[in-house]
């Protein structure tokens, strides 16, 4: 919970002394408050108010970095449409160093083709977690050794015995994996290992209350980049877990629970698996360890993760560009529609699937919808005409027709007038671009 | 030391709706099925009660569909026959409910007749014992005359009757009060409409347990996350006290999701995304899981294999 100004207001010197740039302390309050100044700008805040405003403006939950590029953590809200939620649930492979050499690189082929691309965006998968379920630390530091070889990915390093995991990591602690866990019998062990590769560590325990007590006891060894494991392993109780350790790191600043969460699916079969991880992935955990690497249980796993992680309040866009669907030709037909990347591949899928190559405008309309966007006045006949033009579409194609969406047949006439081409009014909606196009 | 957990007090509950009646209620279901009640978010059960799990709805058409073929080699045969298949719904699936659809009454189609639509609600309902749910074609004149006719059929069965919207709600909101059914009120992805919609029909008389809200949802990858977010601000302000949003959800998921590409889309085409098989069933059943979250009451569905993963996902985040 952020301070609010007055509070923060307490805890300064009262000089008024201008010299943070702002005129009075109340006013610097303020702006701190709203996060627009930093509170080093002022030389005469007292150590323990620096400490006590640092703590208290510090982030709900502590991002955590490791591997390639992974963030966990570092959110602020319960509910997406409060603000969003900011850093994608990592994924990551299950790779047991039980797995024979065959396997293992069949695993890791699987793992690499897990790249995908759908409605103009990129996922792929981010990391890979190598189990030491051998009891060999020998095996499991080769294991890990050949993933990291093979794959340019986030490394989760999961054992509890702390020889093997110090085998397994010395080699790579430039790659900054993630490594764990640490329990109540073997803590000191693996999070000074963890301290002193400068790596973050899974901190975990059997419930709430020990997790806290497991926390605190690891944090006393100089420590904080951890990230929490409640042990549970069913989905209800994993799903009550995610959701306690989010509310209490956000509603009541809970510093033990400050830090991001993993979760493990308990699942065996591959789908029901995927459709436990669409919860965790839906609530709060910062990571999942999947077992299934197979390509179609994957992306739509990917999809609802993209989904739900969209900034509500910005829209996605596709460039405001001349589109073509096909090979298209001289008597392609032209559909205009936004730059709402929904909007925009719900028309070219069925433009798409009518088989008849075509070219689709999209409009600059902010990345809103049709109707939205006409309610606007953004998805003007003047501005059509002008990005028709700006196109180049007229050198294209050899005929003079242009189609709108049937929603807005309103501005047909003023679109001819304008643009000088003739417009055809096309469906409502877009599931009804096949049986148009036929008529074309 | 032991943690304080946050146990969030709401002030009420989702309103419970029942569909269906049975002999001693004037209708001839051999079970009736309760939807709604819920106390907290969805499955968190250290807070609040679920008190009746989320059911699956399953689509049956009075004409063959145009769905792909995956879909509809499971359902075989008695595709042809919307009374067999409702009952291989229920016997082999596991169906709770039944979701009839005429997209056979569609004046552009085959252009059925409400008599002939009345008839085939009747033949189902006398095969199978669970409540339906019942919608007409996209042509909203004609819906109405398909489902008044069907409403007056079926009076005292307590079916579902689908759609009442913004602009069109109150032929079919009569029908619902005359003949005793409940009723499906659509609102297009919008939470003031859904609400102001809600506000209506009350008006005219139908009581608040008898309307279940479509928040009309969008497939996965398509939209789902505005429907993701309009259903949790339901709910939440369902708990809060809102009585104009406090009845349960009803998400067509299986609509939504097989309309989406990559429910469709064979792996030859798009070698990135794997075997058709086991996305196309995925991406509606992950949609399902999707709009459980936010509390959905109930899920239509399609696909059987979907369906299937949906129980156990239902299963699991019931479980004790």
């Amino acid at each position: 919970m952020a301070l609010t100004g007055l509070e923060i207001y307490k805890q300064l010197p009262k000089k008024n002394c201008g010299e943070c740039g702002v005129p009075t302390c109340l006013a610097f309050a303020m702006a701190l408050a709203s996060g627009k100044a930093s509170l080093d700008t002022c030389p005469y805040v007292t150590a323990e108010a620096r400490e006590a405003l640092d703590s208290a403006a510090a982030p709900p939950i502590k991002a955590i970095k490791f591997g390639k590029d992974s963030v966990l953590g570092d959110e602020t809200v319960l509910f997406r449409h409060d603000k969003t939620f900011y850093h994608p649930t990592t994924l990551l492979i299950n790779v047991s160093d039980t797995l024979s050499d065959d396997e293992l690189n069949a695993k890791i082929q699987e793992i690499k083709g897990l790249e995908f691309e759908r409605v103009g965006l990129q996922y792929s998968i981010e990391g890979v977690a190598v189990v030491n379920e051998s009891g060999d630390a020998a095996r499991f530091a080769k294991v890990a050794a050949t993933v990291a070889a093979a794959v340019d990915k986030s490394l989760l390093l999961l054992s509890s015995d702390p020889a093997a995991l110090k085998a397994a990591l010395e080699p790579l602690a430039a790659r900054k994996p993630l490594i764990g866990a640490a329990t109540a019998d073997n803590y000191e062990a693996i999070v000074n290992l963890a301290k002193e590769n400068s790596v973050p560590v899974i901190l975990k325990a059997d419930g709430l209350n020990a997790l806290e007590e497991l926390v605190v006891k690891a944090t006393a060894l100089g420590y904080k980049e951890f990230v929490l494991d409640p042990g549970s392993r069913t989905p209800v109780q994993t799903l009550a877990n995610l959701t306690h350790i989010r509310r209490l790191a956000i509603k009541k600043k809970f510093r033990p629970f400050g830090y991001p969460v993993i979760a493990f699916t308990s699942n065996t079969e591959p789908m029901e698996e995927i459709m436990e991880a669409t919860v965790y992935v839906a609530k709060y955990a910062s990571a999942v360890v999947l077992k299934t690497s197979v390509k179609a249980h994957v992306l739509p796993l990917m999809t609802i993760r993209q989904n739900i992680y969209t900034d509500p309040q910005k829209p996605i866009q596709v460039e405001a560009i001349l589109h073509s669907v096909g090979n298209v030709n001289e008597n392609s037909p032209l559909y205009v529609t936004t730059n709402f990347s929904l909007t925009y591949y719900s028309v070219e899928g069925e433009v798409e699937t009518s088989k008849i190559p075509s070219y689709i405008l999209a409009i600059d309309t902010d990345g809103t919808s049709v109707l939205t966007a006409y309610a606007a006045g953004k998805f003007e006949p003047e501005k059509i005409a002008a990005a028709m033009e700006a196109s180049g579409i007229a050198d294209k194609v050899k005929h003079r027709n242009v189609i709108i969406p049937g929603y807005v047949a309103v501005i047909s006439g003023k679109l001819t007038e304008v643009s000088g081409w003739k417009t055809l009014v096309g469906p409502r909606e877009s599931s009804g671009i096949v049986s148009f196009s036929k008529s074309l | 030391m032991s943690v304080t957990l946050v146990k969030e007090r709401y002030s009420s509950k989702v309103g419970e709706v029942i569909l269906g009646a049975t002999s001693e209620q004037g209708g001839t279901r051999t079970s009736t099925v309760t939807v709604g009640g819920d106390s907290g978010l969805p499955f968190l059960q250290f807070e609040g009660e679920t008190k009746n799990r989320p059911v699956i709805a399953m689509e049956v058409t009075d004409v063959v569909p145009t769905w792909n073929d995956m879909i509809k080699n499971q359902i075989g045969d008695v595709i042809n026959n919307p009374v067999a298949w409702a009952k291989k719904c229920v016997d082999e699936y596991g169906a709770d409910l039944i979701y009839l659809k005429f997209i056979g009454a569609d004046p552009e189609g085959e252009n059925r007749s409400p008599e002939d639509c009345a008839r085939i609600v009747k033949e189902v309902l006398a095969a199978v014992g669970v409540p339906l749910i019942v919608e007409g074609c996209d042509d909203s004149a004609k819906n109405n005359e398909v489902i008044t006719a069907i409403a007056e059929a079926a009076a005292g069965e307590n079916l579902l009757l689908g759609l009442a919207e913004q602009d069109n709600y109150k032929s079919i909101a009569a029908a619902a009060m005359v003949h005793k059914h409940t009723l499906i009120a659509r609102s297009p992805l919008d939470i003031n409409i859904c609400k102001q919609l809600n506000i209506l029909i009350n008006e005219m008389g139908l009581p608040l347990n008898k309307i279940v809200i479509d928040p009309t949802v969008a497939g996965l990858g398509f939209g789902i996350e505005y429907v993701y977010s309009i259903m949790e601000r339901a709910r939440l302000g369902a708990l809060a006290n809102d009585k104009m949003l406090s009845m349960p959800m009803i998400c067509t998921v299986g609509h939504e999701a097989n309309r989406c590409k990559e429910a469709n889309a064979s792996v030859e085409e798009f070698p990135g995304w794997g075997d058709l098989a086991d996305r196309g069933v995925l991406w509606e059943a992950v949609t399902a899981s999707g709009v459980l979250q936010v509390g959905a009451s109930i899920l239509v569905m399609r696909n059987p294999a979907a369906v299937k993963l949906v129980q156990k996902n239902i299963a699991d985040m019931t479980a004790k």
